[in-house]
């Protein structure tokens, strides 16, 4: 822990992506301010509900999202190797993405193109960033199949999609992502969409896969209990702003956004007897109209008139050990308020 | 008391034909394969398992949204499956159903307030769709608005009003809460934790999510390939689950705590189709149980008890894994 950090790998500064709606609703600000960091070899949870930004964040380093009615704005910056993906031309950008940095998508389902078969499908990186020939290509699929465990590898690369069930399916998701073996794999959701049997399977490939080729993980989720087994770091998103980022331990066993900390309370657990779920009051805002001051005072138990008024930076939490423990919340700076409320 | 008893229930699909309608039909789909289990009237029975288990049809069967193969349910000892089109119209004032997807339960056409008049007016009842409204935490000002002006949450609050409008007895909620975010998951489970013990309802709460179904049901049913395999009071199956499957699916879900410790059991393989079911055990093939034999894969295991009220279906269930 005390260590001089190593080199970041991946930085995201100050990424704004809006949505202009239609007849005049207003610019949706999906992503507002976002910044944080990914190193070698770590997994970082980004962690928040429907409506956050996390996935948007997750297109956005990719430039993935669609112009218009999306965009990004001029002075956000994703840095990856100390270029500036925002500012690169096309031709660059492509030889970054899927090659370099790789993403899966929730739903393996439509994320497949069904009249392909999976190994065209895993091969076609490889033709395009490795200049392979086609059988050799076509020998790295069968090889990505072996490795994500898909058996009969030699005999799947001719399926097609349909004839696998969801979570082949989501292994040659995998196989297809890391087929060129990137730094940085974006995993969005990746075991939403499967049942919890066949989401263990996934998320111990991925912890084996990650080990294996060493690559980094950005690791998008709703699911606090997949964060928690599988993470190294977590930011937590709320209203299109990071409200709390920390190590993973630390986020657990100290939440200090009430957002984090409500959401703990909401989560329901199998090691808990049965018990009366803590909900957080109310809904998420609309992207359109994020509330004024901190975005979470209207669901907040704690706040006060200063959190209308004014949203607080993130703000250095000072637990021990807590890896650049933050929380853009105004209890950091007077926690006797959290106490009078408990 | 029991209010509501099903007895060997069973629903397979027709095989389609092969050949665009012409050819020989595939083997049916066994989605429920002789289910027995009953209700104790104000308690809550968890049906669990995951996708193709045959969960949602055993649900949708005892309410007769979907005709059996065979079996019997008995509703406060009537045979549900016995009545004739007046009666059955009258039983299911008593019987209600609160389905997934609040999207698309919901007519996009009507407002709240037109969704909730119906099964009244259907029913020949008065009531007040702004006590309803009330009663599940939503404003007066929604009877107004379309399903397309709510969020989620709310339009599972006006899937939960519609199916107690009609002041029923027994609702089957299938998967009520899965398609909303984690705190709005938390407000309708208590939600529906406070309507049981105001109404003394009873409740079949079908869900894939095994903390979910920790957190409101007194019982639990685990389902695999259209068989339950256990079955006990919630504390027990969580404390000591005897199924092999069981025992991989609690271990499987995820725990919110970095430092948990637990040993997880990862099952190799998919679920196989209910179509093609394997002889023996239909958990054979994927179980990691060390005392697997040559019996699992010839001779099905009867869902028997192992402790007074704890039922498993496992020739080894007695076994440490």
């Amino acid at each position: 822990m005390t260590t001089a950090p190593p080199p970041v790998l991946l930085r995201v500064s100050g990424l704004k992506t809006y949505f202009v709606t239609e007849q005049g609703k207003g610019t949706a600000r999906a992503v507002d301010d976002v910044s944080f960091d990914l190193y070698p070899g770590e997994t970082l949870g980004i962690v928040g509900e429907s409506g956050c930004g996390k996935t948007v964040t997750s297109l956005s380093i990719l430039r993935l999202v669609p112009e218009p009615p999306g965009h990004i704005l001029p002075g956000s910056l994703i840095e990856f190797e100390g270029r500036n993906l925002l500012a690169l031309p096309a031709p660059e950008l492509r030889a970054v993405r899927g090659n370099q940095i790789a993403m899966i998508f929730q739903e393996p389902m439509t994320s497949l193109n069904p009249v392909f078969t999976v190994g065209d499908q895993i091969a076609e990186a490889a033709i395009i960033h490795q200049h392979l020939s086609r059988s050799a290509a076509r020998a790295r699929a069968i090889e990505m199949l072996q490795l994500v465990g898909i058996p009969d590898p030699a005999e799947r690369v001719d399926h097609y999609p349909h004839q696998l069930s969801g979570g082949m399916r989501q292994r040659v998701m995998i196989a297809m992502a890391l087929v060129c073996h990137p730094k940085v794999l974006i995993a969005d959701e990746p075991t939403t969409a499967l049942d919890v049997t066949i989401q263990a399977q996934i998320l111990e490939l991925l912890d084996r896969l990650q080990s294996e080729l060493g690559m980094a993980v950005l690791l998008i989720t709703h699911d606090l209990g997949v964060v928690a087994g599988h993470a190294d770091r977590v930011v937590v998103m709320y209203a299109g702003r990071v409200v709390e980022t920390a190590s993973t331990d630390a986020l657990f066993e100290r939440p200090t956004h009430p957002y984090t900390e409500g959401l703990l309370g909401a989560v329901p657990r199998i090691d808990a007897p049965r018990t009366r779920l803590h909900a957080i009051p109310g809904q998420v805002p609309a992207a359109t109209a994020w509330p004024t001051g901190c975005r979470f005072h209207p669901r907040c138990p704690y706040a006060w008139d200063k959190c209308a008024a004014e949203e607080p930076p993130l703000l250095e939490t000072g637990t021990p050990g807590g890896g650049g423990h933050t929380a853009r919340c105004w209890l950091v700076t007077e926690p006797e308020r959290r106490v009078a409320k408990r | 008391m029991t209010l509501v008893e099903v007895r060997d229930l069973v629903k397979h699909y027709a095989g389609e034909r092969r050949w665009f309608g012409l050819g020989r039909p595939r083997a049916p789909v066994r989605a429920v394969d002789g289910v027995s289990f009953e209700i104790t009237s104000g308690k809550t029975l968890g049906l669990v398992g995951e996708s193709g288990s045959g969960k949602t049809t055993v649900g949708r069967t005892m309410l007769r949204l979907q005709e059996p193969t065979s079996g019997t349910v008995l509703f406060e000892g009537n045979d549900v499956f016995g009545l004739d089109a007046t009666r059955l119209r009258a039983l299911r004032r008593r019987m209600q159903i609160v389905f997934q997807d609040p999207y698309s339960s919901l007519n996009p056409r009507m407002t709240v307030e037109e969704t909730l008049r119906e099964p009244l007016e259907i029913h020949g009842l008065k009531g007040a769709v702004s006590a309803l409204l009330d009663e599940v935490g939503l404003d007066a000002a929604f009877a107004k608005r379309y399903p397309h002006e709510l969020s989620g949450g709310q339009r599972q609050r006006v899937g939960i009003a519609r199916a107690l409008s009609v002041e029923p007895q027994f609702v089957v909620c299938d998967e009520p809460v899965s398609a909303l975010d984690v705190s709005v998951q938390a407000q309708v489970l208590n939600l529906l934790a406070d309507l049981q013990a105001k109404r003394r309802l009873t409740y079949l709460f079908i869900a894939h999510d095994l903390a979910v179904v920790r957190h409101i049901a007194d019982d639990v049913a685990v389902m695999y390939l259209g068989k339950i395999v256990e079955r006990a009071p919630a504390a027990e199956i969580y404390a000591q689950p005897r199924h092999p499957y069981a025992r991989a699916l609690l271990s499987a879900v995820p725990e919110p705590n970095p430092r948990a410790t637990k040993r997880r059991i990862v099952l190799s393989g998919d679920i196989p189709s209910p179509a093609h079911p394997s002889s023996g055990c239909p958990f054979h093939p994927r179980c990691p149980h060390p005392k697997k034999s040559e019996r699992c894969s010839t001779e099905a295991p009867a869902l028997r008890p192992i402790t007074p009220g704890h039922l498993a279906a496992c020739h080894y269930a007695e076994e440490p894994m």
